[in-house]
């Protein structure tokens, strides 16, 4: 829209002139990444790529906290301070070696930025300091560890690897007290798959939070704003122990914890709870139900009659839009692809025969003989990152590229609120394992995969997202328009300036 | 609070007479221990704080004063009962409706099984079920039991139970008394369900995991008795009754009914969220056809079956000689009490336990046997495969054999017993033989 193009506009300004000042400042975090990419270590890799690139991105909100120092009195006060930090490891250069460059890029963004970006807990898994951390987080609040299970195929094992048939629940009391039992069946719910797709795990989760909030009493001496987002983080890590949170719940909480922290300390309880139920009510109707309509709303005047549409495992969005494209007395065809050990497009395909749509089902091995015949191809996502990537159920990035190859268009869906501040190029770093014995199959009695953990050349790799690479993409449907995959990273600014 | 815990142990323990007709059924001592300390020492174990139990006077008193009970740290609220025996399980959940405030879990006092109950509660939770119950392969009892003469009596009525594919759902349950006229199963079942596998083998351990609306509905009909008997195969046929299906509420007092369990079992405010959510998820209970997850009934019955493991019902007398012996493996305490008095010539195997304050003489042999609390066993007793209950006073020179002798009994110097049920208080004359009347009743 005019107005986020004005605000675009402004912010590249603001930006030129941040740059000018910061140059010789950016050398340093500049010249130290060139350093740690000679190293093996993963880490040293992703701390220096993002600490340039959100630099100037912070700049902005933390030079406009100051409005009353000149900015001349800050870049001096900011030379000075590097000057003596520079010194200071100068002294120290000659002792320590390696250490130094991992530290330098570190060091000077954290004084730049209030930031810190440090690797998440969830993708350091073989860190056996950080396994004790999260030990200890988790005793006390008082939930049990999930351990991991079976091997883990040597490129990630940085991940966790959890069984489904050793649930959460075995090491929890029966009536649970510590955790609401609306979280625990939650959690059960998510570990067995009951509960899947990204926008029925938000809707459950609110539910619960709902649910939560009206079983919620104060206690004497405490204030709601402050004790009710204490009371809800060891709900979290239950449910993250279950089942690693998907983008758009961890937005989905930050919403939630938001609205408890701004609720004024006069605020009635009775009054302050249904404040909450109704904001809840509210996130619901406006993220995922109007904005599911807007965008059937946008891709119907993509969808012509004649067309052939490829879609690719079953994604609540996608489904929602045929079908209502289909009222709307469009006439095209579907072509449903399914992948193992999941076979969701099943679900899918039941669904838009039962509406009436005429489809066809095949599986992914066999997209490139199909694609000749396809007009358009309509794809889920599970969130879309900052620098444009959409990250989406394994073998999404597949079907793109083919596609690409055949010259079809391809159309990704999705709603806002599942736009993620996360940068990712790859699907190794962060993703997410499920239990490697689902890929085992029983044929008349046998199955032959039955030891594969005797076999010790063997590994089984489940892997559950990968992200598709934005030259692949030709358009997002969201609900704020039609946007290029280039400008997700825009609509996640104009977000933020306007929380 | 998510699910309480109720106990009932006022059955009178009809299909032994011989045992209970002193001793109430839940304090029947096995192992050593009530036969109540189990199924509490289950829910203690697993993490409840407090338990309901429904009882009678009699039990609430010989409670109070058994030292096993007192290693119970529950909270026990015990609410008495009549007991004429009129009253079913059904009925007394009835009578304490009041107190349940939430879902219920309840479970019989003749129950012992090491069996892990997360399993049987996360299907009550994570499908939001109305029911969820226990189920075991059932046992061939091989010991020979006193009292019965001749071949063993006719096999029990059997229980038909069908589930579906994933051996999970419940979809039929009827028992063999009622099915007369053979066995019939409903179109619209077989139309939802094509792939049914109906088990004969299978014996119900009487835990259940009931909805609070289920509670709330047996106060509203009087007429259901026995959860066991009436509510769970009345709620099994529910599930696929067409009134569950359908959104219109007629007029009929039946489907009156239908209405409140359809009704509470809804969370009320929230239903349309729930709806949201199940509608975006991509899952499916079932594939074939075109209906969604659960083919949109509401009311759901769950089973969880065991095949390896210990549970047990102690409720006929074949089944009390096989708990006895297995029992004790179940925990690690020491097989002979530390206050018993034994003398070192006596001979104990290892699966044999002693009770407390006992007295042992020498060239006593006792192997495969359980001993109660303060009996009494004097010089050149034979003991195998018994199972002596507190109080009893062996003479010398006597040889038990596969007996089950009750409290307080006196067995005379150099009675020979093989396989006799000896009842409470009784007296054997001495150099009483049993060979004379093989496999016999001595009351």
């Amino acid at each position: 829209t005019k107005e986020e193009k004005q605000r675009l506009r402004k912010e590249k300004k603001h930006q030129k002139k941040i740059k000018e000042k910061k140059d010789d400042k950016e050398e340093k975090p500049v010249g130290a990444a060139s350093q740690p990419p000679t190293q093996p270590s993963q880490k040293g890799d992703l701390a220096p790529a993002p600490a340039p690139v959100p630099v100037p991105a912070s700049e902005t909100p933390a030079l406009a906290d100051k409005p009353a120092k000149s900015k001349a009195d800050l870049k001096a006060e900011r030379r000075a301070r590097q000057e003596s930090e520079r010194a200071s490891k100068q002294g120290k250069k000659g002792d320590v070696g390696q250490p130094v460059p991992t530290s330098k890029p570190k060091a000077p963004p954290s004084e730049l930025q209030p930031v810190v970006k440090r690797l998440p807990e969830h993708v350091q898994v073989d860190n056996p300091d950080v396994l004790k951390k999260l030990a200890k987080k988790l005793e006390r609040q008082q939930i049990p560890l999930r351990s991991d299970y079976g091997y883990k195929v040597s490129l990630f094992s940085h991940l966790h690897q959890y069984s489904r048939k050793a649930p959460l629940t075995q090491q929890l009391g029966i009536p649970s007290t510590v955790i609401h039992p609306a979280i625990v069946r939650l959690g059960l719910q998510y570990s067995q798959g009951i509960v899947a797709g990204s926008n029925a795990r938000s809707v459950a989760l609110l539910h619960a939070f709902k649910q939560v909030i009206r079983d919620y009493t104060t206690p004497p001496n405490e204030e709601l704003s402050r004790d009710l987002v204490n009371k809800l983080k060891p709900y979290i890590s239950f449910l993250n122990q279950c089942r690693p949170l998907s983008a758009s719940m961890g937005n989905a909480i930050k919403y939630i914890k938001k609205e408890i922290s701004n609720i004024p300390s006069q605020c009635k309880e009775e009054e302050a709870k249904s404040k909450l139920l109704s904001c809840i009510e509210c996130y619901i109707n406006e993220k995922i139900i109007l904005a599911a309509k807007a965008i059937a709303k946008y891709s119907i005047e993509k969808i012509s009659d004649g067309d052939v549409i490829l879609v690719y495992g079953c994604s609540s969005l996608v489904n929602h839009i045929l079908c209502e494209a289909f009222e709307k007395k469009r006439k095209f065809r579907v072509i449903v692809v399914d992948s193992r050990p999941r076979l969701e497009g099943r679900e899918a395909l039941r669904r838009l025969v039962q509406r009436g749509i005429s489809c066809t089902y095949v599986l992914i091995s066999a997209v490139s003989y199909i694609l000749p015949e396809v007009s358009k191809v309509f794809l889920g996502a599970h969130a879309l990152l900052a620098n444009g990537y959409v990250m989406s159920r394994v073998g999404t990035s597949q079907i793109a590229l083919v596609a690409k190859a055949f010259n079809v268009p391809v159309l990704v869906c999705c709603e806002t609120y599942k736009f993620c501040e996360r940068v990712q190029t790859d699907s190794f770093v962060s993703n997410e394992l499920d239990d490697p014995d689902e890929l085992i199959v029983t044929r008349k009695g046998k199955t032959q995969l039955e030891h594969w953990q005797e076999v010790p050349s063997l590994g089984l790799l489940n892997l559950v997202y990968d992200v598709t690479p934005p030259d692949f993409v030709d358009l997002v449907i969201t609900d704020l328009g039609m946007i290029p995959c280039t400008s997700v990273p825009v609509v996640l600014r104009v977000k933020n300036v306007d929380q | 609070m998510e699910l309480q815990a109720v106990l009932m142990a006022a059955g009178g323990g009809s299909r032994m007479p011989d045992l209970t007709y002193n001793t109430p059924k839940p304090m029947l001592p096995v192992g050593n221990k009530p036969l109540m300390w189990y199924p509490l020492n289950l829910l203690e174990r697993v993490g409840f704080e407090e338990v309901i139990v429904i009882t009678t006077k009699e039990v609430h008193k010989m409670m109070s004063t058994d030292p096993k009970m007192k290693d119970v740290k529950m909270k026990l609220d015990v609410v008495c009962i009549q007991e004429d025996g009129d009253m079913g399980t059904a009925d007394a959940l009835r009578h304490i409706q009041q107190k349940i405030k939430t879902d219920v879990l309840v479970v019989s006092c003749d129950l012992i099984t090491d069996v892990a109950l997360h399993e049987v509660v996360d299907l009550f939770r994570a499908h939001n079920a109305t029911l969820a119950m226990l189920m075991s392969k059932a046992h061939e009892f091989t010991d020979t039991v006193p009292g019965q003469k001749g071949k063993k009596k006719t096999a029990e009525q059997r229980d038909f139970v069908g589930v579906d594919q994933s051996g999970k759902r419940l979809l039929f349950m009827a028992n063999e008394a009622d099915l007369e006229d053979g066995l019939s199963i409903r179109k619209s079942i077989m139309r939802k369900h094509p792939r049914m596998h109906i088990k004969t083998g299978l014996e119900d351990a009487h835990l259940y995991c009931l909805k609070k609306a289920v509670v709330d509905f047996l106060a509203d009909n009087k007429s259901i008795s026995s959860i066991r008997g009436e509510l769970v195969p009345y709620l099994v046929r529910k599930q696929f009754s067409k009134t569950t299906n359908s959104p219109k509420i007629k007029d009929d007092a039946e489907d009156q009914n239908q209405k409140t369990i359809d009704g509470s079992t809804n969370h009320g405010q929230d239903e349309p969220l729930l709806q949201l959510a199940q509608e975006r998820s991509c899952w499916n209970d079932h594939r074939g056809d075109m209906s969604e997850a659960y083919h949109g009934g509401k009311l759901r019955c769950y089973v969880h079956i065991i095949d390896q493991g210990l549970c047990y019902r102690v409720n006929t007398l074949a089944a009390y000689i096989e708990a006895n012996r297995l029992a004790p493996k179940l925990f690690e305490e020491p097989a002979v009490h530390p206050s018993a008095v034994i003398s070192e010539r006596c001979q104990m195997g290892s699966d044999s336990i002693i009770g407390a304050l006992c007295q042992v003489a020498d060239k006593t042999s006792i192997k495969r046997s359980t001993i109660g609390n303060s009996t009494t066993v004097k010089e050149k007793v034979k003991v195998t495969n018994s199972i002596i209950m507190h109080g009893v006073t062996i003479e010398e020179g006597c040889n038990i054999q596969g007996c089950v002798i009750c409290s307080n009994a006196v067995i005379g110097r150099g009675a020979d017993l093989k396989y006799c049920l000896v009842g409470s208080g009784q007296q054997i004359e001495p150099e009483e033989s049993s060979a004379t009347r093989l496999s016999s009743l001595i009351e």
